[in-house]
């Protein structure tokens, strides 16, 4: 399962630094040995990750292993990384920030895997990336965007994906450059206290609050509520002719808009920052009609139109069957983890995570299925498109930015719930 | 403000008498049976689950669905008490419980994750996202049906309890199961049954649940923690315990939502809690003598 030399070698180190200098010390050796290893043709790269498989995240876990599992499929296709088939080491954290560092150090020090992927979220992201930190591991990831991510000063966390602060700042820049008359005069911000969702909003509300867009309810609410009625029920009391929700899943998103429905309120436009990209699965918990107008950013959607996203995209469909629509954008920020980690393995020619993350630091130009990506010194992938999409007659469409020809025209004001 | 305090309140109570639902059989099977049911809200979600199942691929209302879900999940209940909990050594009862009944709703979990996947679904009918406008307020219809289905459930459960020869041999193992046996009851059948019954009534609260909430077999983890609230606060064992604790959480989370923070409205009601436990360490309803064994 392992590099038989990498093992061994691993092991000389292991003992020789527990003699010296501890027991900590010596997993640490261990760990970096393993990482830095080059390996015999027959072996296969260990990639270790860990995954919310059960608990919060479970759905967004088990997106995420899929695209992991897509991206192995076909790099060992097309012959493997480097000549070595890759194999996943997939963990489930059961979506618990203590389990999540449990597991890397597992796979770090016991299973000595070449590399790791990173976990579904910002807030597991951020103590396992401490620990590949420690272990010297590059530690590319596709679902930790937050500025809580890159806050520790690590040099080795690199987040494919769209930065979250900028996610809404496109569709906040569309609705104040609309004419006064058709502008929503209020906005009202609930937010879940996630540090995926709460960074997102203050950027938006500047923007819409010099376009004189009032703000009218500006609340935080925890990430488990026992009831979000009546928190829906005070943002409908408002009036407010634009919702942005702070949303990291769907039952809230689920929440908000059943409560609207049931108070017979609808804004001109709701757009929330997670959930509505959970494609089927989001449509299946608010049903159909209900979906239409409703907005996500997002730095991919399904219908993206990128050659290597297609491929993904019907690679999929024919894997677990259902429609574009249906696919979760999670597959895709996975998927684009393996592409990057994939180029960044090729162009060092090994699987030294120093040579990768210097590698990965240096400005380079890499490709995935979400786009281009370039990380800025932080990790941010600075090159990363910012779109909004929204939902029209059941299918996710991109509406933003209305420049890119695969826009089409955003549905404002949103049709009522239920038409 | 006022009226949004109104429409908090409102919410609170309607949305508490769902909570009741689900706690009441939490709380009836510790009464009897001094087991602290940890698969109570995988339980609440199995009974989703079916209502779902019987809506999407049968094509019948959730609320007919009951005459199905509720004998249903009485079976389940009675076989996971059978299988599992009748095995439990006398003296070490209610600390094994909540082990075993933990390993329960993980198996649980792991079957409805086969079944179901870990997608979120959510119970849909005409009168989910519909209400009726009275008084000013917008009064959602799956909350008003829910709220009367729970009346009636409980005021059943209560003349179960209180106006029968059954109820009566129930009250007995409850007050004392030593003396219930000497005076000829056979606790252990009253003990199959009532954990039978408290399993069958979240199959109530499990479709009005599934019905508001998006849900997957995770969600259960997030319902134990508050359903053990309500008991503890209504006095374990107490049926009008269950439902004042449920009203009264629900009602105070709502208002301090509305009023001050939704930050706020969970640690509001759990200082609630310790303030209450405090004066009275049984609870609202709780009776202040443990039972013997």
């Amino acid at each position: 399962m392992h590099g038989g030399i990498s093992r061994k070698r691993a092991r000389r180190l292991g003992v020789g630094s527990l003699l010296a200098a501890g027991a900590l010390a010596g997993t640490a050796i261990a760990g970096s040995a393993g990482a830095s290893t080059r390996h015999a043709s027959a072996t296969p790269i260990t990639i270790g990750v860990s995954l919310s498989l059960s608990g919060d995240f479970s759905a967004d876990g088990q997106a995420f292993q899929r695209g992991y599992e897509l991206w192995q499929t076909d790099i060992n296709k097309a012959g493997g990384l480097l000549g070595h088939q890759v194999k996943l080491d997939i963990k489930s954290d059961a979506s618990n920030p203590t389990q999540v560092a449990t597991n890397y150090q597992d796979l770090i020090s016991s299973k000595h895997v070449n590399l790791l992927f990173g976990p579904f979220s910002t807030l597991l992201t951020v103590p396992a990336s401490k620990i590949a930190y420690r272990f010297g591991y590059a530690f590319v990831e596709g679902a930790g965007g937050a500025p809580s991510v890159f806050a520790n000063g690590l040099n080795n966390v690199f987040d494919v994906s769209l930065p979250v602060t900028d996610n809404l700042v496109q569709f906040a820049k569309w609705i104040a450059a609309l004419p006064p008359s058709q502008r929503p005069k209020t906005a009202a911000y609930p937010t879940s206290n996630d540090p995926f969702t709460e960074p997102q909003l203050p950027p938006a509300e500047r923007i819409l609050a010099k376009a004189g867009v009032k703000t009218v309810y500006s609340k935080v609410f925890p990430a488990e509520v026992t009831d979000y009625t009546p928190i829906a029920d005070a943002v409908a009391a408002t009036k407010a002719q634009l919702v942005m929700l702070g949303s990291v899943d769907v039952p809230t998103v689920t929440a908000f808009i059943q409560a609207f429905a049931q108070q017979h309120y609808n804004p001109k436009a709701f757009i929330a920052t997670g959930g509505p990209d959970q494609g089927a699965t989001f449509v299946s918990a608010v049903g159909k009609s209900n979906t239409n107008g409703v907005m996500v950013p997002n730095g991919w959607y399904p219908g993206y139109n990128n050659a290597a996203s297609k491929k993904m995209v019907a690679e999929y469909i024919k894997k677990y069957g259902g429609t574009p629509s249906g696919v979760n954008s999670d597959v895709a920020e996975a998927y684009s983890v393996g592409q990057v980690v994939a180029q960044a393995v090729k162009a060092t020619g090994g699987t030294d995570n120093a040579k990768i993350i210097k590698y990965l630091h240096s400005g380079v130009t890499l490709q995935s299925v979400q786009g281009p990506v370039r990380f800025d010194k932080v990790g941010e992938n600075g090159a990363a498109a910012a779109f909004a999409f929204q939902w029209q007659g059941g299918n996710f469409v991109q509406v933003l930015p209305t420049t890119d020809p695969s826009s089409v025209k955003m549905e404002y004001p949103k049709p009522v719930w239920g038409s | 403000m006022g009226s949004s305090i109104i429409q908090a309140v409102i919410d609170g109570v309607l949305t508490g008498g769902v909570y009741a639902l689900m706690a009441a059989g939490l709380t009836l099977i510790f009464g009897v049976m001094d087991i602290i049911n940890i698969a109570q809200g995988i339980f609440v979600i199995l009974g989703a689950y079916l209502s779902y199942a019987l809506s999407v691929h049968a094509g019948i209302d959730p609320f007919l669905g009951l005459f199905i879900t509720i004998p249903a999940l009485f079976l389940i209940g009675i076989g996971v008490e059978w299988g599992f909990i009748r095995r439990l050594k006398e003296g070490d009862r209610t600390a094994m419980s909540i082990l075993v009944t933990y390993a329960v709703s993980i198996i649980i979990e792991g079957v409805l994750n086969v079944s179901f996947s870990v997608n979120y679904v959510q119970i849909h009918a005409w009168y989910v996202n519909r209400s009726v406008h009275l008084f000013g307020f917008y009064l959602p219809y799956i909350y008003l049906f829910g709220f009367a289905m729970a009346a009636v459930l409980l005021i059943a459960i209560y003349a179960l309890l209180y106006r029968t020869r059954f109820g009566a041999s129930v009250r007995a193992s409850l007050q004392d199961r030593t003396a219930a046996r000497l005076v000829g009851i056979d606790v252990r059948r009253v003990s199959t049954i009532c954990f039978g019954l408290g399993v069958a009534v979240t199959a109530a609260g499990g479709m009005v649940f599934g019905a508001t909430n998006a849900f997957n077999a995770s969600t259960s983890y997030d319902l134990i923690s508050r359903l053990l609230a309500i008991v503890i606060l209504g006095g374990l064992g107490s049926m009008g315990g269950a439902l004042g604790a449920a009203v009264f959480m629900l009602v105070l989370e709502d208002v301090v939502a509305v009023v001050w923070s939704p930050v706020w409205a969970t640690a509001v009601f759990f200082a609630a809690l310790v303030v209450v436990l405090s004066v009275r360490p049984a609870g609202l309803f709780g009776r202040q003598v443990a039972r013997a064994q």
